[in-house]
Order: C-alpha cells, then sequence, then structure tokens
C-alpha cells in the first residue's frame, strides 16, 4: 500500500478552497517585491481528503489498537478532552486580547496551576513550558538561577543517571552546564556508593541532580529519600523528571519527597492526544523558595477593595503576573492553552480517588504483563515490583541470530505497537513495556500470548521475524540510505 | 469518571498471577511516611458535568465568533477550511506518537516530509525540519545552530529591535548560560537596517530580521539582500523571522539571501487558541542541516524497493547523541504541523496569494480610512503588508476598552508596552477574515472617541 505524494495528484486550475471577492479598493503592490511563483498544489477538495485519509490508514494509533511504547504513556485520549478544547469560547481567544474579555481562560489556567501544584505537591506551577524537555530547560535554568543568586555562580554540574532519558543531559548542556553521569547498581537504584563519590568530588560544583523517579527501568528508587538528602547536604537541588509521573498519581507527591523542581507531561499523565510527535505541555512546578523564578506571565489572583455606596466589598480579578526574580520567558504567550484545556477537563473527572486509580491500574497492568512474560524473555529486574513499566530483554537463547528489532517488526503484524526499543541504554536489547491503566486484561493477555507465540517462532522459523512486519503498508525501511542519500523535501514543482 | 476497563474479577486474577496480595502492596517501594497522600482535588464529575462546568468558564471569556478583531501581534485570525480540522480528528494521526517505528507510521511520516516539502517551497528554502514549539523558540533554535556552526568561535547575536518581543526574549531565556552578548535591538523601532548592519562584525554569529517586521513593515527584497551581503561579508549567517500568509505574495526569504527562514506557522490552519498550541517552522540550506535541531523524515525504500518515509539524521537528537546533540528538542508540534501541510495543500498556490492578497487591501483600505481621522496618523512609512502602525490621541488601553465595550471589537496592540517611544500607538492587524463593514464600523468607533475626555496620567497608567 502506497500513497502518491500530494504534488503527485496535482492538475494545474484545480482548487480545494474558495476565498470571498475583494470588497475593497485595490491598493498596488509595492514595487519589486512580488514573488515570482508559488509551488504549492494544485489539488481539489475531495482528492485532498481521500490523500490524508488513506495516508491516516497508514498509521498505527492509540485508538487503532495497543501501544505500550515505554515511558511514552500512550494512554486511551478521552473523547471529551476534545469537546472541551474547541468550545468557541476557548479555541477562539486572542492571546493578547484584554485580560478582562479572558476572565474564563484565565481562570481555567490559574485553576490548573493550582490543581498541579496540589497533584505534585510544589507551591507554584508555570503552564508556559510546550513540553517535556522544554519544562527540563526551565528546571535546570531556575535551579541555575536560583544558585547565582545564593552567589554560587561556580556551580555548573549536574549529576544524571545513566538510565536518564537523552533530554537530561542534553538540557544540561544546553543551559550551558556539564552532566556528570551516575551509575546504576545491580538492583537498578543510583548507587549511592558512586554518588556519594561524585557528590566528593565535585560538590562545590555541583548544581544537582536529575532525576526520573520512578526510573526508566520502571523501578520506583529504593533510596530515594538517601538520593535527595545527599544532593541536598552538598547544596544542590533535585530536579524530577515527570516523564513517569503516571505510575504515581495520588501514591506519592514529589515536593515532598524533596524533589525541588519537576516537570508534568500533561500529553502523557493528564492524557491528551500525542499528534504524531506533538503538541505537549511541559508543566513545571517548584518549592517555595523557587517560585519567584518561574518563567511566565502565570496567572495570579488579586483582590482589591471597592468601595461602593452603601458597603466595601472585595473583588478578585485574575491577572497575568511575572514573577520578580523569573528567568524570563521560554515561549511567546503562556503555553499550549489548547493542551491545558484538555488536562484540565481530564483532572476535573477524575478527581482524587480517580487519579489514584488511574495509578494504581497503570502499576497493576505493568506487573501483570512482567509476571506473564517472566521465564519467555530476560527481564532484568524482574525480581522487583515494577512500576508502571518494566524492561525485558529480546535475547532469546533458543534464537541466538534474533533481535529486538526483529521481534519489534514481528509485533506489527500481530496489531500491536511495539514497546521503546533499544532504551534504556544500559539494558542490552531493551523492551521497554508501558501498558497503561486504560488497557483491558484481554489485551495485555493478547499481546503476552503474541510475544511468547513470537519467542516460539524465533526459535522454529526466525525468517518470519527478520522479514518483518508482513502485513504493514511497507516492509523494513532502509534508515541506513535515507541519511546517506538525503531527500527531504519533493523536488519539481507541480506546474 | 475514569477510563479504566479493569474490573474487580481482572484485578482479583490479575493479582494472583503476580504473587500479590493487594494492589497497595505493588507501592512497597514507596517511603511508607510518604506514600497514598490525601489529594485535596474537587470531585470527579461526569462527563455532562465536566461540560457544563467547561462551558460555563468559556462563557467567561469574549470571542472572535463574537467580535471583530483587528489584533494580531504574533498571532493572527485568518481562514481555516473546513477540511483541515477534520482531516486532523482522523484518530490515526491524532492518537499517535513520533514516527518511531517506520512501517506502521508511513501516513505520520508522508504527511511530514509533504510538510517539509511545502516549506520549502513557500520559504525558497532547501530543507526544513518538522517544527519548533513556536517562533519564539524556533528563533532560540536559530542562534543555537548559528552558535554551533561558528563552532564556538562567534559569541554575538545580532536581533532587529523590529523582531517580535516575546522571540527576542525568549532567545535571551535560552542562551542566558552561554556566555554570549545578545545585541542591536536597544535602538528605536525606527532605526533602519543600515543601522543593523553596522551591529554585525567578525564576532557576530547570527542576526535576525523580520519581514515584515513586528511593527508590519515590509523589507524589498533589495534592501534584504544588501543586508544579507554585508552580514554574509563579516561571516555570519543571516536569519529572517517571516509571515508564511505574506509569502503567498512577497518574495521568499530564499532568494534574498537567507541562511534560515522561520516563522510562527499558527497563521496556517490552527485556530487562535488563546496562544498554542502554535508550530515554528524552521527551514533551511541543506548544508546546515547537519547542525540543525528538530525531527526530520526523509525519503527512503523498503526491503522491496518501494518509497517509503522515515525520521532521518537521529545522530543530531537527543536520544541519540545526549549531551552532544543539537537541542534537548523532543516532543514538538507535530499535529500543528499536520496541519499547516494540510493548509497548505488546501489553499494551493493561488487560495494562498488570494488569503494574502485580500489581506494587504484590506489593510491599507483600512489604513486609510483611519488616517483621515481626526487625531489619528498613520506612521508607518513604506510598504507594510497586514499590519500597521496609528498614533492615537487617547492611551491604547482605554481605546480598547471602548472599542470592546461600545462596538464589541478587540482592538491593536498596544506597542507602548514593548517601546517606549511608541506610547499611545497601536499595531492593527487587517486580515482576510474582516469585512468592508467592520473595518468601517472599526473607523467609526475611533472617530467617536477624541471627544473623549482624555483621562488623567494616573488612570492612564492603571
Amino acid at each position: 500500500m502506497t500513497e502518491p505524494l500530494i504534488y503527485e495528484i496535482c492538475q494545474a486550475g484545480r482548487r480545494a478552497v474558495s476565498l470571498p471577492a475583494c470588497d475593497v479598493p485595490q491598493t498596488p503592490l509595492p514595487a519589486g517585491c512580488e514573488r515570482e511563483e508559488l509551488p504549492l498544489p494544485e489539488v481539489s477538495e475531495i482528492d485532498l481528503v481521500r490523500h490524508y485519509v488513506r495516508l491516516s490508514q497508514m498509521n498505527h494509533g492509540i485508538d487503532t489498537g495497543f501501544y505500550p511504547l515505554g515511558s511514552c504513556t500512550m494512554k486511551y485520549n478521552p473523547k471529551v478532552n476534545e469537546a472541551a478544547a474547541r468550545i468557541a469560547g476557548f479555541a477562539m481567544l486572542h492571546p493578547l486580547q484584554p485580560e478582562a474579555s479572558a476572565q474564563g481562560a484565565l481562570a481555567l489556567i490559574y485553576e490548573l496551576q493550582e490543581l498541579l501544584a496540589e497533584i505534585g505537591g510544589f507551591a507554584a506551577v508555570t503552564l508556559q513550558p510546550a513540553a517535556g524537555a522544554h519544562g527540563e530547560l526551565t528546571g535546570v535554568l531556575i535551579m541555575r538561577k536560583y544558585l547565582c543568586d545564593q552567589g554560587e555562580s561556580q556551580r555548573d554540574v549536574i549529576l544524571t543517571p545513566d538510565s536518564a532519558h537523552g533530554t537530561n543531559p542534553a538540557t544540561t548542556s544546553m543551559s550551558g552546564l556539564r552532566v556528570v553521569e551516575v551509575p546504576s547498581d545491580r538492583r537498578g537504584n543510583v548507587d549511592l556508593a558512586a554518588l556519594k563519590t561524585l557528590i566528593a568530588q565535585h560538590g562545590p560544583r555541583l548544581v544537582g541532580l536529575m532525576l526520573t523517579n520512578p526510573n526508566t527501568l520502571g523501578l520506583f528508587e529504593e533510596n530515594v529519600q538517601d538520593v535527595l538528602r545527599l544532593v541536598h547536604e552538598a547544596g544542590g537541588l533535585v530536579y524530577g523528571d515527570g516523564a513517569n509521573f503516571n505510575a504515581i498519581l495520588g501514591i506519592a507527591r514529589p515536593g515532598e519527597l524533596g524533589f525541588d523542581v519537576m516537570h508534568y507531561n500533561l500529553h502523557k499523565t493528564f492524557s491528551t492526544p500525542h499528534g504524531g510527535g506533538g503538541p505537549g505541555s511541559g508543566a513545571v512546578g517548584v518549592r517555595d523558595f523557587l517560585a519567584d523564578y518561574l518563567p511566565g506571565p502565570i496567572v495570579a489572583r488579586y483582590e482589591s477593595q471597592t468601595f461602593e455606596v452603601a458597603e466595601t466589598s472585595k473583588v478578585s480579578s485574575l491577572r497575568w503576573y511575572m514573577p520578580p526574580k523569573s528567568i524570563g520567558r521560554v515561549k511567546a504567550f503562556y503555553g499550549n492553552f489548547g493542551i491545558l484545556v484538555r488536562a484540565y477537563t481530564y483532572i476535573l473527572m477524575h478527581g482524587a480517588e480517580g487519579l489514584r486509580q488511574v495509578s494504581e491500574n497503570a502499576v497493576l497492568n505493568a506487573n501483570y504483563l512482567q509476571a506473564r512474560l517472566k521465564g519467555v524473555y530476560p527481564i532484568p529486574h524482574g525480581d522487583r515490583v515494577c512500576m508502571h513499566e518494566f524492561v525485558a530483554q529480546g535475547i532469546l537463547k533458543a534464537a541466538p541470530g534474533i533481535r529486538t528489532m526483529d521481534i519489534a517488526k514481528r509485533l506489527m503484524d500481530f496489531g500491536f505497537h511495539p514497546p521503546t526499543v533499544y532504551f534504556p541504554l544500559i539494558i542490552p536489547e531493551a523492551l521497554m513495556i508501558e501498558p497503561t491503566e486504560t488497557e483491558s486484561k484481554e489485551t495485555l493477555d493478547a499481546f503476552a500470548d503474541a510475544l511468547i507465540q513470537i519467542a516460539e517462532e524465533a526459535r522454529t522459523q526466525p525468517e518470519l521475524l527478520k522479514t518483518a512486519p508482513h502485513t504493514a503498508p511497507v516492509k523494513r525501511l532502509d534508515e541506513v540510505r535515507a541519511a546517506k542519500d538525503l531527500v527531504l523535501c519533493y523536488a519539481p514543482g507541480c506546474g | 469518571m475514569n477510563y479504566i476497563p479493569n474490573t474487580d474479577a481482572d484485578r482479583a486474577a490479575m493479582l494472583a498471577t503476580i504473587g500479590a496480595r493487594s494492589v497497595a502492596e505493588l507501592f512497597r517501594d514507596v517511603p511508607e511516611e510518604r506514600r497514598f497522600p490525601a489529594l485535596d482535588l474537587p470531585p470527579a464529575l461526569s462527563e455532562m458535568e465536566a461540560l457544563r462546568e467547561l462551558q460555563a468558564l468559556s462563557e467567561e471569556n469574549d470571542h472572535l465568533g463574537q467580535l471583530s478583531c483587528f489584533l494580531g501581534a504574533g498571532a493572527y485570525n485568518h481562514f481555516v477550511p473546513s477540511v483541515v480540522d477534520f482531516l486532523l480528528h482522523r484518530s490515526e494521526f491524532f492518537t499517535a506518537y513520533t514516527p518511531y517505528q517506520p512501517e506502521i507510521s508511513q501516513g505520520t511520516l508522508q504527511a511530514h516530509f509533504e510538510y517539509q516539502s511545502m516549506i520549502c517551497a513557500l520559504t525558497g528554502m532547501e530543507a526544513a525540519n518538522v517544527s519548533h514549539y513556536d517562533a519564539a523558540t524556533a528563533t532560540a533554535e536559530a542562534v543555537i545552530m548559528a552558535l554551533q556552526i561558528s563552532r564556538g568561535k562567534r559569541s554575538r547575536v545580532v536581533l532587529s529591535p523590529t523582531l517580535h518581543p516575546h522571540y527576542r526574549q525568549v532567545v535571551r531565556t535560552y542562551t542566558q548560560g552561554m556566555g554570549i552578548q545578545v545585541v542591536g535591538d536597544d535602538v528605536p523601532a525606527s532605526a533602519s537596517l543600515d543601522a543593523l548592519a553596522a551591529a554585525v562584525d567578525k564576532e557576530t554569529a547570527c542576526v535576525i530580521v523580520q519581514n515584515p517586521d513586528f511593527l508590519g513593515r515590509l523589507y524589498t527584497p533589495a534592501e534584504m539582500q544588501a543586508l544579507a551581503d554585508k552580514v554574509h561579508a563579516d561571516g555570519a549567517l543571516f536569519v529572517v523571522a517571516v509571515d508564511p500568509i505574506s509569502l503567498g505574495l512577497f518574495t521568499p526569504p530564499g532568494r534574498y539571501g537567507a541562511d534560515i527562514a522561520l516563522g510562527e506557522g499558527q497563521p496556517m490552519g490552527n485556530p487562535l487558541n488563546f496562544g498554542g498550541p502554535y508550530l515554528g517552522f524552521f527551514a533551511m540550506k541543506m548544508g546546515d542541516v547537519r547542525k540543525s535541531a528538530g525531527r526530520i523524515v526523509g525519503q527512503t525504500v523498503d526491503a522491496e524497493g518501494k518509497r517509503g518515509f522515515v525520521l532521518t539524521l537521529s545522530t543530531r537528537e537527543q536520544h541519540i547523541r545526549r549531551e552532544k546533540a543539537s537541542s534537548n528538542i523532543c516532543t514538538n508540534q507535530a499535529l500543528m504541523a499536520l496541519a499547516a501541510a494540510i493548509y497548505m495543500a488546501a489553499m494551493g498556490k493561488h487560495g494562498l496569494r488570494t488569503a494574502a492578497e485580500l489581506s494587504y487591501h484590506k489593510a491599507h483600505f483600512a489604513a486609510d480610512l483611519i488616517g483621515k481621522l481626526p487625531g489619528y496618523q498613520v506612521v508607518s512609512q513604506g510598504p507594510f503588508f497586514k499590519e500597521f502602525v496609528v498614533r492615537c490621541p487617547q492611551p491604547v488601553a482605554r481605546i480598547n476598552q471602548f472599542l470592546l465595550d461600545e462596538y464589541g471589537i478587540i482592538g491593536g496592540y498596544d506597542l507602548g508596552s514593548d517601546y517606549p517611544s511608541l506610547r499611545d500607538h497601536m499595531l492593527l492587524c487587517v486580515t482576510e477574515m474582516n469585512s468592508r463593514a467592520e473595518i468601517e464600523a472599526l473607523a467609526e468607533a475611533l472617530e467617536e472617541l477624541p471627544n473623549l475626555d482624555r483621562p488623567t496620567e494616573e488612570a492612564a497608567d492603571d
């Protein structure tokens, strides 16, 4: 199944859109400014619609089937969120219209700031960052600026575990700081002895630690309190990567555990659709002593006395507020508001009990899958309870030629999206599996059965795996060629 | 309401397989004294109740479905054909994530390859990535890319004073730990491109200019080329932030020496949404692609020789290169890029030109009408596209309050908040969405204003 490029279905003279005639006198164009040609497509509306509908059919989404992509929290995206985000009074607001004319939107932002602060155990929240990595940059810049203001501008080292997402070290470099990697111990935790050594070595230079908890092995740090204490004692701060927050809603509050800053991935934990790679929202929460450093504007409630004829009353209004020591703006306007509406809707519908059930069932589902796959695939930390995800290995003794990628591609033939593969980097042939709470036992069983069957096929018919996928729109794609002979856009114009 | 299919019976069966007595037992690694905090959240609502609450909240806003809008300043009210949102809602697009597994992501990958192709066509550039968070962060990433291309040998960045204030602020936020100088924008907004050229030296990594600029002014290709030549003579990169709709009509940056063309993609098929989600588009020369940030889709073949598409040049990215990556960007604005692609394909070469022409003619009609009103002066000199600056006889905030209360009009942007010399100056925006009647109503409303008392200074600053 292939689909021609949009440029390949063009015919000169076709139109998909009509605009009104000009109802004002025309003004001559300025001399020498007009473009010579505009090589955009010419298609009819029906061809356009069929093109994109056919393309959509070449995609696997959550609504098509199970999507256990580890660390990405591919849970069901409730349709009510879409209805909410499309309400005209939200979707048709200009970001710079007078704040008095957008009090409902400011209220939604204010309420969501408060709700996220409560859920995470933080004092203040900004909703401006557009994605998790954007939240990380925000958080690390806050840590850096705070320490500079304390007269500690020599601090330039961030510790990151070897199991960390790539965004953590990348963020550190972007913030002008140095990365020092901390090894994991045999149980998958931060290696405390190594951490102590590194802190002794870098103490006066330490900005802090970036820690994902549960970590990317799907494990809750058994020594989390000790880890945080050691960093704090050395004058450092601890950044929490909230990518895995779906495991601990109502189970633990990172702010209470001692994290100083954390980003929330609203597109993961709070169910907003992933859109083929975005948009996301990387709200950032901080403890009280960092609140003045948040990027803004954020929404604050102002109370003013108004004197009326007979009585004095307090009127509260919501206003934009720039925290006084802010690191500055990290994005134009206020954040991905449309995503905020969806996340707010999700929290309203769950309440405290519902959110705790989310995490309980996410963790239950992951442990169930882990139990079903034990003994079939190696699970390096399978002796521990996992949180919302776990990491298996695509290593089969009976089929030494089979690799994780072969297993992943074969899963497609069963209608499943493969798990995250080859990450975390510290586990060879990693298969990182995150089922989420929105999947039923039947789906989990079907997935486990498929993986068990694939392990058997690997022994008896390895070619079936090596040549997989068989049912996808295309066979395995040559990624090396794509990077070597770069073709990044369609060359010839169409008319 | 939650979205959990597990029943009590399911949970019991699963716990038995796991060998645990209760779900709570699965959380034994969480420090006991911190385990299971009580969250103080409002009670859970049903779908009907939630929608009612959200509807009520939305009704506290005045929106563009009820008002006429002459506000732009980086977020634009352009027509979005119905097919865009309809197609965007194919849940195979909507509920997928980054296309790490290309064989079952060809829809996203091909649509993004087409997006890249159309962005290149629009900007006259050779390569494009699949989006940044918005134009402001795309600008900051352009700065980082320019610094990397100079291999750390250059540490100066020159910004035009009429680059969008938010983009300039975000550049400063992103680069605060990098030990570089960000200069050029501490001169009045009226400064010429020549003044900017004078700020460029051998230490300069890049120069960033917006065209049309934040005040709506359109620089001719000849003026831009002259600046590009000066920038290139000093070995710096020439970065142009551009309004994509203006490119329906005017010469693209690729034809006047731009090394990087970027901009706010929101006007292409994305609703205003109170400021997001939008997308930053980013186009460049082939030779610089390996130093760039963000996802890029490349064409290749499958095992049977059939054409297909994959994410490529991933070795630049954080998940492979970690601390040596060109950027930390991971999740981007992929769905908004898809909307922009569908928009460009639907509008096509004729539709986009028509939208640009209508915006141009209506903006000039509005400027003519307002320029004739007593007390008002159109101060934009030279050509402009869809935005222009008007000196007003009253503080802009007061005018806007009056327009909103009395006429249901969202007025222009108050330039005094960013440019002290432009106090009482309003930036008005007119697009194809504004009818002649709306424009005439705006002029009529503005005409009434000089007759109102000018407020005292205290009130004006309120």
